[in-house]
């Protein structure tokens, strides 16, 4: 069996969703919630691969690229703000978290 | 010239409204005063051609007013024989009233305002009497009501003077308003407002009907009474009377002003003016003779009363208008407008003359508190004299009389004369209120000038026989330490007698209000006086009270000629030869009034020289009359139960239920409430938690999706 197109949207897909459910399910760790979020970044990576190399076009990967700097950006201002965040209130658990609202 | 004389107490007014502190009390002063006595001398070179009968009416246009479709209306200045008479009333009395201020408000902190609206008020009486059209004649008819507003309320610090303001010009509007509905109905009916134009359709429109409210009325009925509405807000007749004794709250000048030249006697020459006009309708004039006759009567029981000396003077005025109201209702207008006249000379010298009792006796105004004062003030005694004698028609037919004994019986002769029903109701008032005039009067010269004093008990003169603290109530806002012991100085330099003993004491304003003559060093201290010498006023006070008595003991007999025939007014106001003609042959009855007003001395000098017990006495057997007619017939009784309470309790429901609980609970409060409650409910889906927010985030990331992809 060759592996085509969909097998990678399939990859894709589940990894999305497995990102996904890892900020909702999780209510332990902030660092996990960073995780997941790199895992829904890698599933549209792998899309956009993916798509590159079907129409041939190579934008898709260049675009991915482009996401991967977005990512390690990301990574390195959330786990900045969270180490700030732990001297200011002393815990990361997602479930002290909550002052966010009005 | 008639120029000159109309506009410059408007430009002094405005020099010395505007000027106010820059230019200072003295400049200010000399300005309008120097200003209305020029006019002053341009009115009396305008009368004198037309009393000689060299000159004739002419009218000067001075600018275009409103020119829109019919209306037309022109600022011009009419002058004829009866704008002249008033002209000379006008700028003489106010002349005179100006200089005099000079002395009454020689203390005042506010000189320049007070001199401003003097003049402005000049010039908006002048504004009304030269009018050629009934726009000109209501833009004066409003700003005169406007000045005398500003001059009720000039001292504006005292709550009384304020709402006396506002009476005043409340009252106005209901007559305004009448006023203004007959100049739109005789804008209607006669397509113009050109005073002379209505004057000459107005015959014509005899026994017209015209639509009002859904009735069918007689036309020239509702427009003469409709004006007629305004003359007796302006006039104070009977029913909007009420804000006239009020406006006493003002300074005495221009109480004097507003009783003697200007306002008052508005009402009077609009309906003299319009006289060919109330001509043809019957009902008017009769109504005219009714409400004049009416305000006579009890505006002269009411002066029975009162005690204070310038509500008498007051009320005085209000039944010398109810005269001239029904001279005009009976069709004697040269009469009305001869006792306007001479009656502008005495009421102005008694008004004077009042504030020159009451400038001596520390503004003490309560004739109880009064008493022998004719040895210490006696140039005002004198002057004071001549006005009552002027006012009560003191003379001898075919010899001499003072001014009033020739206005008034010949308005008391023409009601008779006129031989209708309501003038014989007319002349028999006429009559009674002479006998009224008379003992009010003389009470007022005997409770003031005679008799012993009694100034004792008056809070003003403790105060002033005491401290020497200016304690004038009008001042006393002002009235800090330094302007006291300023005052005592003032005091002391022109009135050097008997004020030895308080350059010993402070002049603190602290030193009590109970007796306390032993403390004064004086080896004997008249009784009841507290050794307080009332002086004399100073010559700005003095010349115009000598001024205005000679014209109160010449008017009458120098113009009657003129005035009470009908070639002077050369046709400015509508003039029956018939009814002079029998005004002249009433046999005996002329005698009437004289022996009314000799009656009235008599009961007077009994009551208040030879028994004084008697008033009181009196006031308690009769004691339901005697209330009666000091709550000046419960009038302001009832004008606060009919209209200001309803008018109060309506102003309160709107108030709380229509504006706080209606607009304001549905509208701002409404909407400013929602939206608290509004947050409050949104603000709890906020869970604060990273996770709840990515989830909604997703969900409309999904929808958004769904609704791009099913689209």
């Amino acid at each position: 069996m060759t592996i085509g197109l969909p097998h990678y949207l399939a990859v894709s897909a589940i990894l999305f969703v497995m990102g996904v459910l890892g900020i909702f399910i999780n209510r332990k760790n902030v660092i996990i919630i960073l995780m997941a979020i790199e895992l829904i970044l890698l599933s549209v990576n792998i899309n956009l691969v993916a798509f590159s190399a079907f129409l041939h076009d190579l934008v898709g990967q260049i675009f991915a690229m482009f996401v991967l700097t977005v990512a390690a950006g990301e990574a390195a201002i959330g786990l900045a703000i969270l180490v700030i965040y732990f001297r200011g209130r002393g815990t990361i658990a997602v479930d002290d978290i909550n002052r966010m609202k009005g | 010239m008639i120029q000159l004389l109309v506009f410059l107490p408007l430009l002094c007014a405005a020099i010395a409204g505007l000027g106010n502190r820059f230019i200072g009390n003295t400049v200010a002063k000399s300005v309008t005063t120097g200003g209305l006595f020029v006019s002053c001398f341009c009115a009396w070179s305008i009368f004198i051609p037309f009393l000689r009968g060299t000159e004739h009416a002419y009218v000067t246009n001075v600018l275009t007013f409103i020119n829109s479709g019919d209306l037309r209306v022109d600022w011009a200045l009419r002058v004829d024989s009866l704008t002249a008479v008033m002209l000379v009333v006008i700028t003489s009395v106010s002349a005179l009233v100006h200089l005099y201020s000079w002395g009454y408000m020689a203390e005042d902190p506010d000189q320049p305002r007070f001199f401003a609206y003097l003049s402005l008020f000049t010039f908006m009486m002048l504004m009304l009497v030269t009018a050629n059209t009934l726009i000109q004649m209501f833009f004066g008819w409003e700003g005169v009501g406007l000045a005398s507003y500003l001059l009720i309320g000039f001292w504006y610090y005292k709550p009384s003077a304020g709402a006396a303001a506002i009476k005043a010009f409340v009252v106005n509007r209901v007559g305004d308003f009448g006023f203004s509905l007959g100049i739109f109905g005789t804008f209607l009916v006669f397509g113009t407002v050109q005073i002379p134009e209505i004057l000459a359709a107005a015959p014509h429109m005899m026994g017209s009907t015209i639509g009002f409210l859904g009735y069918r009325v007689d036309t020239m009925t509702l427009l003469c009474l409709l004006l007629f509405v305004g003359a007796m807000g302006k006039s104070a007749q009977l029913g909007l009377h009420t804000w006239l004794p009020d406006a006493m709250e003002g300074p005495t000048p221009v109480s004097a002003l507003i009783h003697a030249a200007t306002m008052v006697t508005a009402g009077v020459f609009m309906v003299c003016r319009l006289s060919p006009m109330f001509e043809t309708s019957h009902v008017a004039m009769t109504v005219v003779t009714v409400i004049g006759a009416c305000t006579c009567f009890f505006a002269a029981t009411v002066g029975t009363t009162q005690t204070d000396i310038k509500r008498v003077i007051a009320y005085s005025t209000c039944s010398q208008l109810g005269y001239m109201f029904f001279a005009a209702g009976v069709g004697a207008y040269g009469a009305a407008m001869f006792h306007l006249f001479t009656h502008a000379f005495f009421k102005a010298l008694l008004f004077l003359s009042a504030g020159s009792v009451i400038h001596a006796m520390h503004h003490e105004q309560d004739m109880r508190y009064y008493g022998g004062l004719w040895k210490k003030i006696p140039v005002t005694f004198a002057v004071m004299m001549i006005g009552t004698l002027a006012i009560t028609g003191v003379g001898l037919e075919g010899v001499f009389g003072f001014a009033g004994f020739y206005s008034k019986d010949a308005i008391i002769a023409s009601a008779l004369g006129s031989g209708t029903q309501v003038g014989g109701f007319a002349w028999f008032i006429g009559v009674f209120a002479a006998l009224l005039t008379s003992f009010y009067s003389w009470r007022l010269i005997f409770l003031t000038f005679f008799g012993k004093p009694r100034w004792a008990a008056s809070e003003h003169i403790q105060h002033a026989a005491h401290g020497h603290g200016h304690d004038d109530h009008a001042h006393d806002a002002h009235a800090d330490h330094a302007h006291a012991a300023d005052h005592a100085h003032a005091h002391a330099a022109h009135d050097d007698h008997g004020h030895d003993a308080h350059h010993a004491e402070p002049a603190g304003e602290d030193a009590g209000h109970e007796p306390r003559p032993d403390m004064r060093g004086f080896t004997e201290v008249e009784h009841g006086t507290l050794g307080y010498h009332p002086h004399e006023s100073p010559w700005t006070m003095g010349v115009p009270l000598v001024v205005l008595s000679i014209g109160a003991v010449f008017a009458g007999w120098a113009f009657a000629p003129s005035f009470l025939t009908g070639e002077f007014w050369q046709g400015s106001i509508s003039y029956s030869e018939h009814l002079h003609e029998a005004a002249e042959h009433i046999g005996g009855w002329a005698w009437a009034p004289t022996v009314a007003m000799l009656i009235g001395l008599t009961i007077a000098w009994f009551a208040y020289i030879k028994d004084t017990s008697i008033p009181g006495r009196f006031a308690a057997t009769f004691r339901g009359l005697y209330v009666f007619l000091l709550k000046k017939w419960y009038f302001d009784e009832l004008y606060d139960l009919i209209f200001v309470r309803p008018a109060f309790a309506i102003g309160r429901f709107l108030w709380h239920k229509g504006d706080e609980g209606t607009i304001d609970r549905f509208g701002p409060d409404g909407i400013a409430k929602l939206a608290v409650v509004g947050n409050r409910i949104t603000a709890r889906v906020q869970s604060g938690y990273v996770y709840t927010y990515a989830l909604v985030m997703l969900l409309g990331l999904a929808g958004v999706a769904t609704w791009a992809m099913t689209r």
